[in-house]
């Protein structure tokens, strides 16, 4: 199959060299005369640091230096992105977060000290060599325990642990309580949505080099965002301009969110290259990952849904403890606020909503952004609350969420966006369609024969993607702007490069972004390259999360496409000695309306840079564009989703049968990555509804730090998947009409598999209405014997 | 430190090796064979499976003196001779069985070790053998695929595209 432009399923460039081994990830780069480093961090959750001596560590073989706090005074904190106001016009609390614990340690997995030496088990050894006493604090762990009056403070300096109590729409308060008072049926449910552990594949790289004659600073680095790094760590930490920081994110082996932050690590590195005078190097194990990278959800919700005689919403009240560990991670205050409470009206009409979400500092790993980010969050309280409603007032869960949907566009939610477009009666349809539920009594009974419960779980989602509008985020605390950027440079023989502030960690964008350009110029999508991933060769751009690489990064190439199309028209103009309006571009050639006269795509090219026959009175020689894209607003993909279980009574293990899901995410341009995308969130959402949980005992230590313990989904743990989409309501803002699929299955997929669970029990006549996340066994189980 | 000799894709190499060396680090680091990669330190996740005498290992669970005198096949020996790709990798490619492609050298390893003994499983039989290989971004479906058509089976009607 040839190689095709927009809505062709190209297969991908880069498998090439990921499947014959030849990937090219942080890891596998080494550069001449590089140091290790080994970190030594902290086995306590909370205590004073009473005595670090690192002097019979120093003369261990191969120890080049060692650093604790001490060596980083004058050294900026890691920085905090987004800043939220509290339901009382207050600033958030904001403590510091120093490269190296300075005196306290708040977490399993803080770091003390850091050891540089030849090899890494040189450092490592080291390591085990320091004398380090820590006298022990109480932790506060439990969120509701840690904003008591008396708790332990995490940071002695703050007030509590409340890092901001946000109220939203704070001015609804009032009249959503009167809704709720006054209502013919409120159904309410206490819900946990539990804590995870991102755990892409590739743990984190980082290299610090840097360059003595010049003074010029490297940093390699596993991050969905290298100028974002740069820009943080150059500007906030280590006080580095971004001329002479140069920050490059090769290959990077997944991210889901986790390599969105920039982390002290990184900071460590760039900053020991230039005091030993060595490039120096930390690969992080996973159990090092495990209690490092910022995790994810662990958010305790309250949420009341009311309704009238007929099922129609009325309000919705939450209150939501979100936790943010013992630092504020990079994007970490916006997940339960603007990328949560935002979302509460999902896919219905509801006209009060209030949104109460208290942070909270514990003394666990940062949490911040995993895949869905504050939305999944959103989308599984609501969904699994309205599945509740619909059985306590007998309604049929399908019929509920129908006589509630919003079926007229633009809809301006009360809780603040606006969605352009969207058909989610059409999802809804698609999906009973593909998950044959008119079929589905005939395979209860087949099930019943074999001595197993069966349950099925539907439910939509949407979500807010492309994120984001620089001045709408502005004004919610965003301390940075989230257009995208896209420089597009045509060789003087036809080829294209396109370099994009977007960052591909497996979304294809190789392969995807080029049958975009291919497709406005009308050539094959080989003659187009895609550089990402480095700041000394790409535009300023934010990178990649929220589903936006495609819908705000996309749109910064059709953007600088645009101008390259518009400058090679007045050029082919001159070579054909026609006017610039009646020209027209088709397949690769510039032909005159109303005429036979025609250049080649080639034939313009060539003529930009070699312009001997050339408008140069009129006209610079060259073709390469730049565009900065800022999206006018979020987009809004959202689908319907179906799940299947079969539960054993006797041991409560659920099995998922078959899992079905419709999805609306506008124009495609690659079917085959989209499906893949797809495929991905549902055995992420799958997991989390299943499986994963990252438990800390009281005393703070994690109890589920290594994949023996933390039960990461395998094949056999899920099923072939159907998904679909369609159905194509495009957006209505960007130009592609594109609204973003990489986080889809992870939010709707929750709901839909505990959803099915309680249905499967509830039909073998258990009194139950809701089992925490995750669905094990044993919770399982012990749900029917109480019920 | 020891001197280390096998034979790795068809080479005969040698190295001075640490007791504690481990197989795969000696091929990263030793050989600068980076195609095998580290992702746990607990031999759960299978992206360092490479082959050993034939037989599909954890080179992460291994130390390279264990190897000594061993025929060891990583992905970089994977492609056919011309270096394109094996009928397996293209499989890969054609139904996107990678997405980050970090698990993929693993995978390929352990579904062609799984070929090998057994030419045409099933599917419940391949989700069982990939027991060691975790995979992040594919939620299993496309790499399931992929090694069900390697085998020459009609995935055609496999879940809706």
């Amino acid at each position: 199959m040839p190689d095709g432009g927009i809505g062709a399923s190209n297969k991908r460039r880069e498998d090439v060299r990921f499947l014959t081994g030849k990937g090219n990830y942080t890891d596998d780069i080494n550069i001449h005369g590089q140091a290790h480093v080994h970190f030594l961090r902290s086995d306590i959750a909370h205590g004073k640091i009473k005595r670090l001596d690192t002097s019979d560590a120093e003369k261990m073989p191969g120890v080049l230096r060692i650093f604790t706090a001490a060596d980083f005074e004058g050294v900026g904190g890691i920085p905090c992105g987004w800043q939220v106001t509290d339901r009382h016009g207050n600033p958030m609390q904001e403590p510091k977060h120093p490269v190296l614990a300075e005196g306290k340690v708040r977490y399993v997995g803080e770091m003390i000290a850091a050891v540089v030496a030849e090899t890494p088990a040189q450092a490592r050894d080291a390591a085990e060599a320091i004398v380090l006493d820590i006298e022990e604090l109480p932790a506060v762990i439990d969120m509701k325990e840690a904003v008591k009056d008396g708790a332990p403070k995490v940071h002695d300096e703050l007030e509590s642990n409340l890092c901001y109590d946000w109220g939203f729409v704070e001015e609804n308060r009032e009249a959503v309580d009167e809704a709720i008072r006054g209502a013919h049926h409120v159904t309410t449910l206490e819900l946990v949505n539990n804590r995870l552990v991102a755990n892409p594949m590739e743990p984190r790289v980082a290299i610090g080099i840097y360059d003595q004659a010049s003074g010029d600073h490297t940093l390699y680095t596993t991050s969905q965002n290298p100028h974002v790094i740069r820009l943080l760590m150059g500007a906030f930490v280590l006080g580095i301009p971004e001329h002479k920081l140069r920050v490059v994110s090769p290959d990077v082996g997944g991210g889901f969110g986790s390599k969105i932050f920039h982390y002290a690590e990184e900071a460590f590195c760039t900053f020991a290259a230039k005091a030993v005078g060595r490039p120096v190097k930390w690969t992080c194990s996973r159990s090092e990952a495990f209690i490092s990278d910022a995790q994810g959800r662990d958010h305790v919700t309250k949420i009341e849904l009311a309704l009238d005689e007929e099922g129609h919403f009325l309000a919705i009240r939450t209150e939501t403890y979100a936790n943010m560990g013992a630092y504020l991670s990079t994007f970490a205050p916006s997940v339960p606020t603007w990328l949560h409470g935002t979302l509460m009206a999902g896919n219905y009409r509801t006209p009060l909503i209030y949104v109460n979400v208290k942070a909270v500092f514990t003394n666990t790993v940062p949490v911040d952004a995993y895949r869905g980010a504050g939305r999944p969050e959103a989308s599984f309280q609501l969904e699994r609350v309205i599945d509740k409603a619909a059985r306590e007032m007998g309604i049929d869960p399908v019929e509920l969420r129908r006589r509630n949907f919003i079926t007229e566009f633009p809809y301006a939610t009360p809780v603040a966006v606006e969605y352009d477009t969207g058909d989610y009666n059409a999802t809804m349809d698609k999906l009973l369609e593909m998950a044959d539920v008119a079929g589905f009594e005939k395979r209860l009974e087949e099930s019943r024969k074999r001595g197993k419960l069966r349950g099925l779980g539907i439910n939509c989602y949407i979500e807010a993607c492309g994120i984001a509008p620089s001045n709408l985020v502005g004004q919610l605390g965003a301390r940075a702007g989230l257009y995208e950027s896209a420089t597009v440079r045509v060789n003087a023989t036809g080829g294209l490069v396109v370099m994009t502030g977007s960052h591909s960690h497996g979304q294809g964008h190789e392969t995807a972004f080029p049958q975009v350009v291919a497709d406005m110029i009308g050539i094959d999508p080989s003659m187009v390259e895609v550089v990402h991933g480095d700041t000394a060769n790409t535009p300023m751009g934010m990178g990649t999360y929220g589903s936006r690489s495609l819908a705000v990064g996309g749109s910064a190439i059709v953007r600088a496409t645009e101008k390259i199309i518009a400058k090679a028209k007045k050029i082919a103009a001159h070579l054909m000695e026609a006017s610039e309006a009646d020209i027209e571009l088709k397949d690769g050639q510039f032909t005159v309306a109303g005429t036979d006269k025609s250049v080649a795509w080639g034939d313009v090219t060539l003529a930009a840079y070699v312009p001997h026959n050339y408008p140069l009175e009129d006209l610079e020689p060259g073709l390469e564009e730049t565009a900065f894209y800022d999206p006018a607003n979020f987009t809004y993909p959202a689908g319907a989703y179906a799940c299947e279980v079969e539960v054993d009574p006797d041991t409560g293990k659920v099995e998922i049968v078959s899992f079905c899901a419709a999805d609306d995410f506008g124009n495609i341009v690659n079917p085959m990555i989209v499906d893949g995308q797809v495929h991905g969130g549902l055995g992420q959402g799958i997991g989390q509804a299943l499986l994963e949980h990252a438990v800390y005992d009281e005393n703070g230590q994690l109890l589920t730090g290594s994949f023996m313990d933390y039960a990461m989904p395998r094949a056999s743990d899920v099923p072939f998947y159907k998904v679909d989409h369609s159905c194509q309501t495009p957006c209505t803002h960007n130009p592609l009409g594109v609204k973003g699929c990489g986080e889809a299955g992870a939010i709707g997929s929750p709901p839909a598999v505990v959803n099915a669970v309680v249905d499967a029990l509830q039909r073998a006549g258990h009194d139950v209405t809701h089992i925490d996340m995750p669905l094990s066994p044993s919770r399982v189980w012990a749900a029917m014997q109480q019920g | 430190m020891t001197k280390v000799s096998m034979t790795v894709n068809g080479k005969t190499v040698s190295g001075d090796v640490e007791g504690r060396t481990l197989l795969v680090e000696f091929l990263r680091e030793g050989l600068g064979l980076t195609g095998t990669h580290v992702g746990c330190d607990t031999s759960q996740c299978g992206a360092c499976v490479v082959h050993v005498d034939g037989k599909a290992v954890k080179s992460c669970t291994m130390f390279a003196l264990e190897a000594e005198g061993a025929h060891v096949t990583t992905i970089e020996g994977m492609a056919n001779p011309d270096g394109s790709l094996s009928a397996l990798q293209q499989a890969f490619q054609d139904h996107h069985g990678l997405q980050c492609g970090f698990c993929t050298p693993g995978m390929i390893m352990s579904a062609a070790a799984l070929l090998a003994e057994n030419p045409r499983p099933s599917e419940a039989e391949i989700r069982e053998y990939l027991e060691g290989n975790l995979c992040r971004c594919t939620g299993y479906h496309n790499i399931v695929k992929a090694i069900m058509a390697a085998s020459g089976q009609d995935v055609s009607s496999i879940a809706a595209e």
